[in-house]
């Protein structure tokens, strides 16, 4: 009996205490900048796509929403398209864990309602950002082996140069 | 001539009365929203028009155009009968409330008292009409638990009632309030006072003691098979319900419209809203006891400590003559 009283009157001290509710299209809630939304694919600091088309994402989507064809040009890989069907992806983030080059990622919005299903179904152009995303300064070209026009093997960062195997000398 | 004229202002009394009431009534389930929502660290609705006072009437325009449907397997007559009497015998109630001596419908009916616990009496009716004709089995517990709740309550409720009308020598709600121009009844007649209240959260089936709708365990209860606005005339009577209760509580316990400085109409208004903000702050604290310890509560503990408060009140009206 005595504890109902206790409840009326913490109840009644809550008229007080600031609301909690974040009133959300006049007020944006807070999101942190490693938020799991919308995924876009990012570029490397020379504004060259990230995406070398390994299909490690594809793969790692439990979902299977997304699907990509490989194309090549001038040494390096591209994706020919670059599809997500986000009327299935449940944002997991595990394509943006899978991607060896920091291409795929997810990002702070979730504002993507659209009256037509199709149009949830983003292709490259609508994915492909101009930034780099959360890695400003990493670019999977310079940092690997592979040889592209303009920076040859032992050319990229912390390479040394190739070992010629014919050589005797160590 | 001059009786029609008499006739005329009656009727105006009656129809402007009324058309106060439901306003005030369409009113609360905003004004409960709202204040639910505060107690619970949220806004509430607020967004329709200004701090969401329209969404009254987008509510009300809501349940006027969904289908008004009776369910093939219900009987009814009774089915469209039950909530006409939920709202019908609150509205009935409220004409005996005097909020000033001026302003009321009768408020000066020599059986005001009695009258009030006739209405709530009848009012059992629609739930238990309305659980039995619905034909559901959710609907016919909640009827039931109704029936039970609601006649035992009004046994403490009458007789808490009945201290104020010994103190007051009278069934006529005006006198009982002229009786408490120098206290409030409220003071010798605490316990009466709690008991009332209580027995009047039972009678309008309010939570803590919504068992007849319960929705964790019925559904909702005797209201399961009603939509559009024969549930919306459930709810107008429950709000109205509210209203007269607190009103009820006013005028027996807290000395109806006295009090210093402010005119009598506001100081009514003010009682009253107060109580009504209670009955808000109780459904958002209290849980619902079970059906057992409900009745157990009533018949084991109300009912003895009335019966005791009405012996003393009456001892002490015989032992000193003065005092009353």
């Amino acid at each position: 009996m005595l504890s109902s009283v206790r409840t009326l009157w913490y109840t009644f001290l809550h008229l007080f205490q600031p609301n909690v509710t974040v009133q959300y299209p006049d007020e944006m809630p807070y999101l942190a900048p490693r938020y799991r939304g919308r995924i876009v694919l990012t570029r490397d600091p020379d504004g060259e796509e990230r995406c070398v088309s390994c299909n490690l994402c594809a793969v790692a989507c439990p979902v299977d929403c997304i699907s990509l064809q490989k194309t090549e040009h001038e040494g390096r890989w591209y994706p020919e398209f670059f599809r997500i069907n986000f009327s299935r992806c449940i944002f997991c983030g595990f394509c943006e864990e899978a991607c060896p080059t920091y291409a795929i990622q997810l990002t702070p919005d979730f504002e993507m309602s659209e009256y037509n299903r199709q149009n949830l179904v983003y292709e490259k152009e609508d994915l492909l950002i101009s930034g780099t995303g959360k890695y400003p300064d990493y670019n999977f070209y310079r940092v690997s082996g592979l040889a592209i026009p303009g920076k040859d093997k032992g050319e990229a960062e912390h390479e040394r140069p190739p070992i010629d195997v014919r050589a005797l000398l160590p | 001539m001059s009786v029609p004229h008499e006739i005329l202002a009656g009727l105006l009394n009656i129809v402007l009365g009324l058309a106060f009431l439901l306003v005030v009534a369409a009113l609360l389930t905003w004004v409960e929203r709202r204040l639910l929502g505060f107690f619970q660290d949220r806004p509430g609705p607020n967004r329709v028009g200004p701090f969401g006072i329209l969404q009254v009437a987008a509510d009300g325009i809501k349940l006027l155009f969904k289908q008004d449907w009776i369910p093939p397997f219900a009987d009814a007559g009774v089915f469209v009968l039950a909530p006409a009497i939920a709202m019908v015998t609150v509205m009935l109630a409220m004409a005996i409330i005097p909020a000033t001596p001026a302003i009321g419908i009768i408020g000066n009916l020599n059986i005001g008292v009695l009258f009030f616990l006739a209405m709530s009496g009848l009012g059992v009716y629609s739930v238990v009409l309305a659980g039995w004709s619905s034909n559901n089995k959710f609907s016919l517990l909640g009827g039931m638990r109704a029936a039970a709740q609601m006649v035992s309550y009004e046994v403490f409720m009458g007789l808490a009632l009945l201290g104020v009308v010994m103190l007051a020598g009278s069934f006529n709600l005006t006198d009982i309030v002229h009786g408490q121009r120098h206290m409030w009844y409220v003071v010798p007649q605490f316990l009466g006072c709690i008991i009332f209240f209580l027995g009047g959260i039972a009678e309008t089936h309010r939570l803590p003691f919504d068992l007849p709708e319960g929705e964790s365990e019925l559904g909702a209860g005797f209201h399961t098979e009603y939509s559009g606005m024969k549930f919306g005339m459930f709810f107008v009577g429950e709000y109205i319900g509210i209203m007269l209760v607190s009103a009820m509580t006013t005028v027996l316990f807290l000395g109806g419209w006295y009090g210093p400085i402010l005119p009598p109409f506001m100081w009514f208004g003010i009682k009253t809203g107060l109580l009504v903000c209670f009955f808000i702050l109780l459904r958002a604290a209290l849980p619902r006891p079970r059906y057992d310890q409900f009745m157990a509560f009533g018949w084991k503990l109300l009912l003895p400590l009335t019966l005791l408060n009405i012996l003393v009140t009456g001892a002490l009206m015989l032992g000193l003559p003065a005092s009353t």
